[in-house]
């Protein structure tokens, strides 16, 4: 049985597509008008409103939950004060990505921690001798993107202390009469914030919400829009840009933190915190063992244009993101060519009008502006297009993370 | 903006002077400044743009005063001058109304599917020919494309070069398949009536789409000539949609900042409040420019930037000139016929039958219910007058753009046609306000109440288009995009590869190929045979 968020029966009758898709067995709209596009504008250029209530939220409360954290989560916990929030990994003994998600901290006692997928049971298995409790509070509550240009005024209007509230900081405050938490946090790369309610209060704190963002434009963002912005945000997507370690086969598709671009996260490798995975990545720092460098890369786009145009074909800009890893080379098509790497995802985007990916090379081509190839097919036929390597997020404005 | 710089032996000297600083002075002049030139950019006006600004006319409600959609702007542009780190940003249009007359509508979306639907309702016969039009269309654009994108020969040199280069057009053409050479010869002699007839049947969309041949141009869509427009209309793409039109973030204002961000970026000087009265030639050679305070710039490359009469016949003597092009520049086609009426409102215009939400006006809102509409309209400019109802080119940019308005107003910005340069009795120091209120009344009758919503109203007529931004007659175009006045012959036979007979002067106005809209082709196809010459000179 599919379920529906407790925002659903606000959101339902704005989907004029009749296009829903599931999320972790979640009713979500794929998007909500004709034009994916304009939602997709809307976060970059107003704001967007994106249900997001499908991530799995735990809850990790007692004495010993910040030690119990600092020793999972591969981020370090003890450096995030009351009120602040991290984007963080936690990985298996051999240094490989289980997951990614985001951890809240309220106190030294109490933290939340959000993933795509469900990991009570990994969190659990790892908390024996912690005085600790773990909780999966996912069912009782809700989450509201709201991303954009204007998400702060649209939220400030309800909230006026949310005007100071600071990049990756949460707080607690009153919108549509319930008490909510609002944290400066998204999955869009953009000014954002994320509502996170009691179920029983969504619809109530939607309607203060829409009513507040109308004058700003404020539009529901489904799937497809918000899947191009994490793109240029060169946020992770599990399933997309790696796989979690648990479930895979063979090492090939398991990834270490440093493959996957995560170096600035491990600043106290040599410290006295212990976590899981730390032994190996420090090994594999040390032995230089990094397979790949997780990379964005920018398509010369006069290249891409003449492949087509010469032959007869209007160069395809699809900005809806490619499912499909695209292979890269060291060199044009023929003999000798070396696959250096691969596309984890892909497409074109409207606001830098190239397009652009996230991807894994070889580490000796990880520094920005490496040449590589990139394989498309036209015509039924196999052709590579010039492209670089560059620095991700690609699409990284000041306001994202500007105090006001 | 940047003032000339100073160096301890004195000012600064340059390479090259681009006189105005609208968008192809200051694409020419980034190109020219990317290429090492020491490259100063002078604009009379307080702000750079020519007729591509944003200007806040009352406190928070932002109008785009003349030019006000983006589509035709070459893309190579984009990423030569790295527009989009200077902050490019095409703005998505979500949908394009055409409200009729009886109270029924034509709403387009970019959703393919729900288009035909919306065309069947009109008629089930037109919603393919639609497919077929679009397709036919953009193999003729495809066809064109090199054409657009390339400095056009020369038919009148005896150079190996030009000789190539007709060679390579008439290879070209001849590769064409029979119908689509055939669709380009009628669309760029026939009119966009003779075309659209063979497909459509509904006057809604017959209306719609004519529209796009006489923007901006003293022809109905009966005329021969119409075609043309029509199709210079669609060679262009926004956010990678071939014939699409869109928005830029701050309007054409917004992007001409990014412009002129770019140019300074690669260390172009541009100098504001620097009114050029005319360049300086010794023996048949440019040297400099002089400008209104008597200041004298020298440089060995100047390139002119204003429409043909101005490069020809006011910047220079015109006896520096042979006397056939003074006579072709005299009989250049000016005759601006467009006028633009931009308001502040106090809410959404409102009307029966639409959601009430704005959600069907977030794109071109096209006042144009009929072709019989059009020509009528086009009837009374024949004979010198304004349309008794005018074509209105509508677009609520607040509702794209939230940062145009205050938070809950709005801004619409109205091209209107047919509003002639010279009123046969008449005078538009006196007409403006009443061009005003036929438009306002137009628009009331297709939104009742549009009136109330009314906080301010800005009128801009050819004869201030003239006077502010300096088109000669107020032709948006720079000159007619007539055919005796393109590609060969833009804007004077032997004179379309952006030279003059003066050595060291050019032309990069949108009165140069291909120009006419904000294309920026002039601007970069000059920059391109300017530095061709500097390296071939001895």
């Amino acid at each position: 049985m599919i379920r529906r968020t407790p925002f659903h029966e606000r959101l339902a009758p704005l989907n004029a597509t009749g296009l829903f898709s599931h999320w972790s067995g979640h009713l979500v709209s794929v998007k909500y008008q004709l034009d994916e596009k304009a939602e997709y504008f809307a976060v970059r250029n107003s704001a967007g409103l994106i249900d997001t209530s499908p991530l799995y939220t735990y809850r990790i409360t007692g004495p010993d939950a910040e030690r119990f954290l600092a020793g999972v989560l591969t981020r370090d916990v003890r450096t995030c004060v009351d009120g602040q929030a991290q984007y963080t990994i936690w990985c298996d003994d051999d240094g490989h990505v289980v997951e990614d998600g985001v951890v809240f901290r309220h106190s030294a006692e109490h933290f939340w921690l959000t993933s795509a997928e469900p990991n009570l049971n990994w969190f659990l298995t790892l908390s024996p001798g912690y005085r600790v409790t773990i909780e999966d509070i996912s069912d009782a509550s809700g989450a509201l993107a709201v991303q954009g240009p204007r998400s702060r005024a649209i939220l400030a209007s309800l909230a006026p202390e949310i005007a100071e509230l600071g990049f990756f900081r949460h707080t607690t405050v009153t919108i549509g009469g319930a008490a909510v938490v609002v944290s400066r946090t998204g999955y869009t790369g953009d000014l954002g914030y994320e509502v996170w309610v009691d179920a029983a209060d969504a619809p109530q704190v939607f309607d203060a919400i829409w009513e507040a963002g109308r004058s700003h434009l404020l539009t529901p963002v489904g799937q497809q829009a918000l899947l191009m912005l994490r793109i240029e945000a060169g946020l992770l997507l599990i399933d997309a840009d790696f796989h979690s370690s648990r479930f895979t086969f063979t090492d090939t598709d398991r990834l270490s933190p440093l493959e996957l671009g995560l170096r600035w996260m491990l600043k106290d490798l040599d410290g006295d915190r212990r976590f899981v995975g730390r032994d190996a990545i420090r090994r594999e720092l040390a032995d230089g063992t990094s397979r790949w460098a997780q990379v964005g890369i920018v398509v010369d786009e006069g290249e891409w244009d003449a492949l087509h145009t010469e032959r007869g074909i209007i160069p395809p800009k699809d900005h809806r993101p490619v499912p499909w890893e695209m292979m890269l080379f060291d060199g044009e098509t023929g003999e000798g060519l070396r696959r250096v790497g691969h596309t984890t995802s892909f497409m074109w985007s409207p606001v830098l009008q190239r397009h652009i990916g996230m991807a894994r090379v070889e580490p000796r081509l990880a520094a920005p502006g490496s040449r590589v190839r990139a394989e498309i097919t036209i015509d039924h036929r196999y052709h590579t297009v010039a492209a670089h390597v560059a620095r991700a997020p690609l699409f990284d404005p000041p306001r994202k993370t500007a105090s006001r | 903006m940047t003032e000339p710089t100073t160096t301890p032996s004195g000012p600064r000297q340059y390479d090259a002077i681009v006189v105005g600083g609208g968008h192809n002075g200051l694409v020419n002049g980034a190109y020219l400044a990317k290429a090492g030139l020491r490259t100063l950019i002078l604009e009379r006006r307080h702000l750079v743009g020519g007729a591509a600004i944003t200007e806040e006319l009352k406190p928070g409600f932002h109008f785009t005063t003349f030019s006000y959609a983006l589509s035709l702007l070459r893309p190579d542009i984009i990423h030569d001058l790295d527009l989009v780190r200077h902050g490019y940003l095409p703005l998505h249009m979500a949908t394009t109304l055409a409200p009729m007359e009886d109270g029924d509508h034509l709403l387009f979306t970019q959703d393919r599917g729900s288009n035909i639907h919306e065309v069947s309702r009109h008629s089930r016969k037109d919603a393919d020919a639609m497919d077929q039009y679009d397709h036919d269309i953009t193999q003729v654009v495809m066809a064109m494309k090199p054409l657009f994108d390339q400095v056009p020969p020369n038919l009148f040199s005896n150079s190996p070069e030009d000789a190539l280069m007709l060679a390579d057009l008439a290879k070209h053409l001849k590769g064409l398949p029979k119908r689509v050479l055939h669709n380009c010869v009628r669309l760029l002699t026939g009119s966009a009536a003779e075309f659209l007839d063979d497909y459509f049947e509904t006057d809604i969309i017959k209306g719609l789409f004519s529209s796009s041949g006489i923007i901006g141009s003293k022809v109905g869509p009966r005329s021969q000539g119409s075609g043309l427009v029509l199709l210079f209309h669609h060679m262009g793409e926004q956010d990678s949609v071939f014939g699409k039109w869109g928005f830029h973030k701050g309007g054409n204002g917004g992007f001409t900042q990014v412009l002129a961000r770019a140019a300074t970026a690669f260390g172009a000087d541009i100098v504001l409040e620097a009114a050029v009265t005319n360049v300086i030639t010794v023996n048949g050679r440019a040297t400099g420019v002089a400008l209104a305070d008597g200041t004298e710039i020298h440089a060995p490359i100047v390139v002119s930037a204003l429409d043909p009469r101005r490069t020809f016949l006011e910047l220079v003597e015109p006896r520096e000139l042979p006397a056939d092009l003074v006579e072709s520049i005299g009989r250049y086609k000016f005759q601006g016929t467009s006028s633009k009426v931009n308001f502040a409102l106090d809410g959404l215009p409102q009307r029966p039958g639409l959601s009430g939400t704005g959600s069907e006006m977030r794109g071109f809102i096209n006042i144009a219910p009929s072709m019989d509409y059009l020509e009528r309209a086009f009837d009374d400019a024949k004979y010198g007058w304004y349309s008794e109802r005018p074509y209105i080119d509508g677009c609520i940019q607040s509702m794209i753009d939230p940062d145009m308005a205050p938070t809950g107003k709005h801004v619409m910005s109205c091209f209107v046609h047919y509003t002639p340069y010279h009123l046969k009795g008449g005078d538009w120091d006196v007409e403006r306000a009443n061009l005003g209120d036929r438009v306002q009344a137009t628009l009331e009758g297709f939104f009742p109440g549009f009136g109330d919503l009314v906080l301010q109203r800005e009128v801009v007529t050819p004869l201030d288009i003239e006077r502010v931004v300096g088109l000669s007659e107020g032709n948006i175009f720079a000159g007619e995009l007539f055919s005796p006045q393109m590609y060969f012959f833009r804007p004077a036979p032997g004179w379309n590869q952006y030279r003059t007979p003066i050595e060291g002067y050019y032309q990069c106005g949108s009165g140069t190929h291909p120009g006419g809209c904000v294309t920026g082709g002039p601007g970069r196809l000059a920059a391109q045979q300017i530095l061709r010459d500097r390296t071939s000179a001895p």
